[in-house]
């Protein structure tokens, strides 16, 4: 057994928590800065970091008291290393090296990406291999075939916006609010998504992403519709980056004989996308691995249990580790 | 320094690629929204940023603009409509508008400072068009 306490702070989530060899949630303190970054229709870096400086103490504070455990306890110190908002990176990474000098305890640098990766884990203890996992959210979209812990084959990401990205900026668009991704979820449930025919780019060809031309495609529309239901837009809209996403993802599933679908990523928490991969796991007769809505956003959690298993294989890192903010899902 | 402008879906990451691409960039260039810069190489470094979502003085400050310009290659500024005032005194601005069909665009291009000022003959030339639009250079 061993416990890890991780860190992230990659964009605009405070986050810290413990975990019980990688799968038993001690403790998972999230503190968000929506409602700072929400009148900027956006993350704002600069604020992002120092609203991190504020509130990582006592959100680790708070982490260790609820797991109720004391430092000496813990096995190891992890935090995120990238990919993300390079001042709001180093901020967590700092603190975690740091606690990881003073008590005297390895440091593991995790790849967010992975973290996203590992979040059904967390429900899931006993995942099934190979699993192909649709990663999905603001900053990546991406199909990863995992084959063993920490063996991962890219199998295709997005050309241009990441899905959640789309969200955003139809929603900022449409004059929503946001974050888009919730708010279209929501609007989406009252509307028609076979109100209006968008385009889905390379549905039936290849594993990559694509996204701007969706998103241009949703303004041609209201610009010459100027009274389409905004209601209406948001599920078709939905229904056609749901579309892309979960057709891609089963042919994956299917050509390279994985078990399991798994999501993970903020843009894994819409409802219309659950949905659809729980259907189409019924209908194929695979495991779906949906990680509930707060394993999905950023959180510490499912970097402890990415953190657990690098630590097992590739020990503490250095203390002169730094934060990458490209930083890629290394793969086989 | 290139400054495009214009509303979403407009055409500002098409530009983008395509300007990668003529310069030789392989690699895929994906949107810099999330994290404001990316960087490639092609026959010069090409600095893609993106600041949609800033919106505050300090944000553009951050980003370095002076440094990224002295490095030798080009930068090249999504919506760079929101920080125009806070920009350094040379950069051409690109300004794409809707047409009448879904794919038809405006594309409008104006030479800001002396140095674009003075190649905007060259630019002209290459274009086979007048630069319309422009202020007086």
């Amino acid at each position: 057994m061993g416990l890890i306490l991780a860190i992230e702070t990659s964009c605009d989530e405070t986050a810290a928590s413990v975990v019980e060899s990688g799968t038993n949630v001690l403790s998972s303190v999230v503190s968000s800065q929506i409602d700072i970054h929400a009148r900027y229709g956006g993350v704002v870096p600069e604020v992002a970091s120092r609203a991190h400086v504020e509130m990582l103490t006592p959100v680790i504070a708070q982490a260790m008291v609820e797991a109720g455990i004391e430092p000496d306890e813990l096995t190891a110190v992890a935090a995120t290393v990238g990919p993300g908002l390079i001042g709001s990176l180093l901020i967590g990474v700092s603190a975690a090296k740091s606690l990881a000098l003073v008590w005297d305890k390895p440091f593991v640098p995790v790849n967010h990406l992975e973290g996203h990766l590992y979040a059904a884990s967390l429900e899931e203890p006993d995942m099934p291999m190979p699993v192909v996992t649709l990663l999905v959210s603001g900053g990546h979209t991406m199909l990863v075939l995992q084959e063993g812990h920490g063996q991962y084959r890219l199998l295709g990401e997005t050309l241009d916006d990441a899905a959640g990205e789309a969200f955003d900026k139809v929603a900022r668009y449409l004059g929503l609010g946001y974050p888009g991704g919730p708010i279209i979820d929501r609007m989406a449930a009252d509307g028609d998504p076979m109100a209006i025919s968008f385009p889905r780019a390379m549905m039936n060809d290849g594993y990559d992403f694509s996204f701007s031309g969706l998103k241009t495609s949703v303004v041609n529309h209201v610009r010459k519709n100027p009274d389409a239901a905004d209601v209406d837009v948001a599920a078709s809209f939905q229904e056609a980056v749901v579309d892309v996403l979960v057709t891609k993802a089963r042919r994956a599933v299917h050509e390279y004989g994985a078990e399991a679908l798994c999501i993970g990523g903020g843009v894994a928490a819409n409802s219309g996308l659950r949905e659809r991969v729980l259907d189409v796991c019924v209908e194929d007769g695979l495991r779906a691995l949906i990680p509930s809505r707060s394993m999905c956003t950023d959180n510490a959690a499912m970097i402890a249990a990415a953190g657990w298993w690098r630590w097992q294989s590739d020990g503490g890192a250095s203390l002169d580790h730094g934060a990458d903010s490209s930083l890629r899902l290394q793969t086989i | 320094m290139l400054v495009l402008v214009g509303d979403l879906g407009a055409g500002k990451t098409a530009f983008s690629k395509a300007y990668g691409a003529a310069l030789g960039v392989t690699e895929p260039m994906t949107s810099p929204t999330f994290t404001l810069a990316r960087e490639y190489q092609g026959r010069l470094p090409l600095h893609h940023l993106d600041v949609y979502r800033l919106e505050m003085m300090s944000e553009v400050l951050d980003l370095d603009l002076p440094d990224l310009l002295d490095s030798g290659g080009v930068v090249l500024i999504e919506w760079g409509d929101a920080i125009l005032s806070t920009l350094p005194a040379d950069f051409l601005e690109i300004r794409f508008t809707f047409g009448e069909g879904d794919d038809d665009r405006h594309i409008e291009l104006r030479p800001v400072g002396a140095r674009w000022c003075g190649r905007e003959a060259a630019l002209a030339d290459a274009l086979g068009t007048s630069i319309a639009g422009g202020e007086p250079c």
